[in-house]
């Protein structure tokens, strides 16, 4: 087949659940390629010698050359070739921001559809779920290395803290996981719902790492029941990774903030994902509401939204101050919403939330975007006299988080920046305390699933290096 | 699994468990909190630390039947444990020797606030404890805290138990005796918020501690915001314990009711219908 050839392969559809099914029920929307599909999408890519997807691609996985091992059917090589950059492909596969990374820069995206390089990711990374006990497939977990006898903390357990602990353990360092909450895999498994991210794929990632033995400790809350001083101290742990996250919910300070009914996205999602409040099963409250609002334009506001349709409210709307261009939520993720029936209110922002004790409407202002700010994006001012009001019975706050406010006690010592980031050094992501290092969100990396492994990858790195010029 | 070590009721719907959970018993100060996830399933229930034991690493915690999920709790025998406890959560109580000083509790607030009445008589203060609570049978950690206190008043609602009436009528008479410095009260928000209106003609400092909803105790929800000051705060980071004159208790008490329509209901169709149901319904209306 010749490169003419090639863009004329038609881009295959990840095939859905239809919408009018999917606002009913919590399974996952996309439903992967058949190996047909993974195949034909496969044969649209040019092999590059260039390959600019590389590039586009925060770890620099070997784009060409784990499609080229899957158009030749050989899947548990194509999924080693991703393993070697990427330790979660049927993760980031589903919910890496492809449109901005990889499949931005792909050449067949200059002339139609981009080569679907996270759908086949993702079909590789189920693939290999499903055969991880065929004979010649490792997953990542088969080498057992001789003990170091070095002990690592690593502290949360999203996705920079599974990644470290996964790294550290496969070159027989003992690693130990402390995680605040009761439940292991951080945002993946409290923020991201199910019809996005089967809980099962990162309870599946965590098994992994049992059995390259990965101590999990839940309920532990650094800077609480144990100080990072005790760890290395009393416990004999020889380093510390620090993989905190940024989950303190932004509140906008507005007049009725407090009223009932008015959520933050953390509280929503998390009483909903982690606490499974849409399961009959589980005792965990959640208000069911008619009219919700969501204030918001990420990831975070595109997802509760969704879960509200789920719960069964009749009407959602979406309020956001800029216009759709500048969202930064996955354009898969604006689409399926809308497929849902999420009512998009564009260039609009919340002035105050209205009722007695009970929220019963937002009252909104509209804007127009001026001229661009210091991070160059333009700047959204209010349109005096615009006022008007959303009914609403529940209202969810979407616009950002921060790192927590137990972040510099957990820290114990290690420097914070005035935005309250652990300061590290770029190349080893070594705080100012030494032995101890720390990535993902609470360093402010990109707030991404693939930037918080790659951090994980890099300290790994380091801490290995770390370890071995200690002496003993 | 934390390993429920003793188990026994203390009085109508009020049940006390020690358990096994020697990290947080070592790292505990008082006025810190936990949280209870006794099973899959279960609710997060942020509860006080009514005693803790470092060396036998236990915690002690006292508590009421009011809705679905504490009614759960009672379900767990010794023996039996509970899925998840986490903690110490939230900022230890500032305990300084501030000359007298009146712990004023109610109902199960005696047993969450013992170990803080205990701590400010340990550091030198003259403490009156003045207790309330709605009847006799209700009656919990009188013993406890006479033996903490200087001075020990009950009172009880109807009057069945020593001093009839409420807490703030005997506080009210120990306030126009001078010297009173401090006051911590911990008890239903309501108690709380007629606590900080009789003291604050008075100008005595007050503190209360605080019991909203919360869900992780860690900063990361925003469930447990209260009003203080005019600011938004978050009970399980900067709290529980605030200034008890500048909270807004009104609005405390309308969030506490974030889930009573569903809540009624959870009770009514739970798995768990026990026996207990008649006293809830007692209490939800009480
Ligand atoms: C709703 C939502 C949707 C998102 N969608 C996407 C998406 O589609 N694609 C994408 O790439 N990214 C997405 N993101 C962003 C992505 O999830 C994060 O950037 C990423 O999870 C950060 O990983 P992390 O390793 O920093 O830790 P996190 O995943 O943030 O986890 C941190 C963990 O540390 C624990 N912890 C914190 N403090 C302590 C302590 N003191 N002691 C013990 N444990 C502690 C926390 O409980 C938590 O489990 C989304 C985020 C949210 C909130
Ligand atoms: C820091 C902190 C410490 C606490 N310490 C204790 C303790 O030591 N012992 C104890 O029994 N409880 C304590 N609580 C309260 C406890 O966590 C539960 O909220 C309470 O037991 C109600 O749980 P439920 O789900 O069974 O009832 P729910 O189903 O939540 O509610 C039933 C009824 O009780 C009311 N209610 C709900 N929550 C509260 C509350 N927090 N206080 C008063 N009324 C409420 C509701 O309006 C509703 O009508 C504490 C709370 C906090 C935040
Ligand atoms: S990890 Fe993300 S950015 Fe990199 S190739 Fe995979 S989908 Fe693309
Ligand atoms: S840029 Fe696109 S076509 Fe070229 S190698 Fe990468 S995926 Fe294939
Ligand atoms: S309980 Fe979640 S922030 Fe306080």
């Amino acid at each position: 087949m010749d490169a003419k050839e090639r863009m004329h392969i038609p881009y295959q559809e990840m095939p859905e659940q239809p919408a009018s099914e999917r606002v009913h029920n919590f399974d996952e929307v996309n439903q992967g390629y058949s190996e047909q599909q993974a195949l034909a999408e496969a044969d649209r890519c040019l092999q590059c010698k260039k390959a600019p997807c590389r590039e586009g691609c925060p770890v620099n996985i070997d784009i060409p050359g784990f499609i080229a091992m899957l158009r030749e059917k050989k899947f548990a090589e194509a999924a080693a070739k991703i393993h070697k950059d990427n330790s979660f492909p049927a993760i980031c596969g589903r919910v890496c921001p492809q449109e901005r990374q990889c499949q931005a820069v792909c050449v067949v995206g200059k002339k139609g559809e981009a080569v679907g390089i996270g759908h086949l990711e993702r079909f590789l990374g189920d693939w290999l779920m499903a055969h991880e006990d065929d004979e010649g497939v490792h997953t990542g977990s088969a080498q057992q290395p001789a003990p170091t006898g070095r002990k690592v903390a690593v502290v949360g357990s999203g996705p920079s803290s599974l990644t470290v602990a996964g790294e550290l353990a496969r070159k027989g360092h003992e690693v130990t996981i402390f995680e605040a909450l009761h439940t292991p895999g951080g945002v993946m498994v409290f923020g991201i719902p199910q019809f996005r991210l089967p809980k099962e794929i990162v309870a599946w990632e965590i098994g992994q790492l049992a059995h390259v033995g990965v101590e999990i400790r839940t309920n532990m809350v650094i800077g609480k029941t144990l100080t990072v001083d005790q760890l290395m101290e009393a416990q004999g742990y020889d380093a510390v990774f620090l993989g905190l996250g940024a989950g303190s919910p932004i509140f906008m300070g507005l007049p009725g903030e407090n009223l009932r009914g008015v959520y933050s996205a953390n509280e929503f999602l998390t009483r909903v994902n982690l606490m499974h409040a849409y399961r009959d099963d589980y005792d965990t409250p959640i208000r069911k509401a008619r009219r919700v609002a969501v204030v918001g334009g990420g990831n975070t506001a595109m997802d509760a939204s969704r879960c509200a349709i789920r719960l069964g409210a009749e009407q959602v709307t979406l309020v956001y101050r800029r216009s759709r261009v500048e969202m930064p939520a996955r354009i898969e993720e604006i689409r399926h919403a809308e497929e849902e029936g999420l009512n998009f209110q564009f260039l609009t922002n919340p002035v105050r939330f209205l009722g007695k004790e009970d929220v019963e409407g937002m009252e909104c202002i509209r804007m127009e975007l001026g001229e661009p700010g210091r991070d160059g994006r333009r700047r959204p001012q209010p349109i005096e006299g615009s006022e008007f009001v959303i009914e609403a019975d529940q209202v969810i706050i979407a616009i950002g988080a921060r790192v927590s406010p137990l972040a510099p006690l957990a820290a114990a010592g290690a420097q914070l920046d005035d935005r309250g980031h652990i300061i590290t050094d770029p190349e080893t992501l070594a705080t100012t305390r030494p032995g101890v290092f720390a990535g993902g969100d609470v360093i402010g990396s990109e707030e991404t699933i693939i930037a918080a492994m790659r951090d994980g990858r890099k300290a790994a790195r380091a801490i290995d290096q770390y370890l071995s010029t200690r002496s003993s | 699994m934390f390993k429920i070590v003793e188990r026994r009721q203390l009085a109508e719907a009020t049940h006390l468990f020690r358990i096994e959970a020697p990290d947080i018993a070592r790292a505990h100060q008082v006025g810190q909190f936990i949280i209870v996830h006794a099973s899959e399933h279960s609710e997060r229930l942020p509860l006080s630390v009514a005693d803790v034991d470092p060396q036998a690493g236990t915690l002690t915690i006292v508590v009421q039947v009011l809705g679905h999920s504490s009614q759960e709790l009672t379900l767990f025998e010794q023996g039996e444990g509970f899925r998840d406890v986490v903690g110490p959560l939230g900022q230890p109580t500032h305990i300084e020797n501030f000359g007298q000083a009146a712990f004023v509790g109610g109902g199960v607030g005696c047993a969450a606030g013992f170990l803080m009445a205990k701590a400010l008589k340990a550091a030198g203060n003259y403490v009156t404890s003045i207790i309330g609570f709605r009847t006799k049978e209700l009656i919990i950690f009188e013993d406890e805290l006479r033996q903490i206190s200087d001075e020990l008043l009950v009172t009880t609602d109807d009057g069945s138990y020593g001093k009839p009436g409420l807490v703030t009528e005997a506080l009210s008479e120990a306030l126009d005796a001078p010297g009173l410095d401090f006051v911590l009260t911990v008890g239903p928000v309501p108690m709380m918020a007629a606590v900080a209106h009789t003291t604050e003609p008075y100008g005595v400092k007050t503190v209360a501690s605080l019991n909203p909803i919360m869900v992780d105790g860690t900063g990361m929800c925003g469930a447990c915001r209260v009003t203080v000051g005019g600011e938004t705060r978050f009970a399980c980071v900067d709290g529980p314990e605030f200034d008890a004159h500048q909270v807004d208790f009104d609005e405390l008490a309308a969030r506490l009711k974030m889930y009573s329509g569903q809540e009624r209901e959870a009770m009514a169709h739970g798995p768990h219908d026990c026996k207990l149901d008649p006293v809830i319904d007692k209490f939800n209306e009480g």
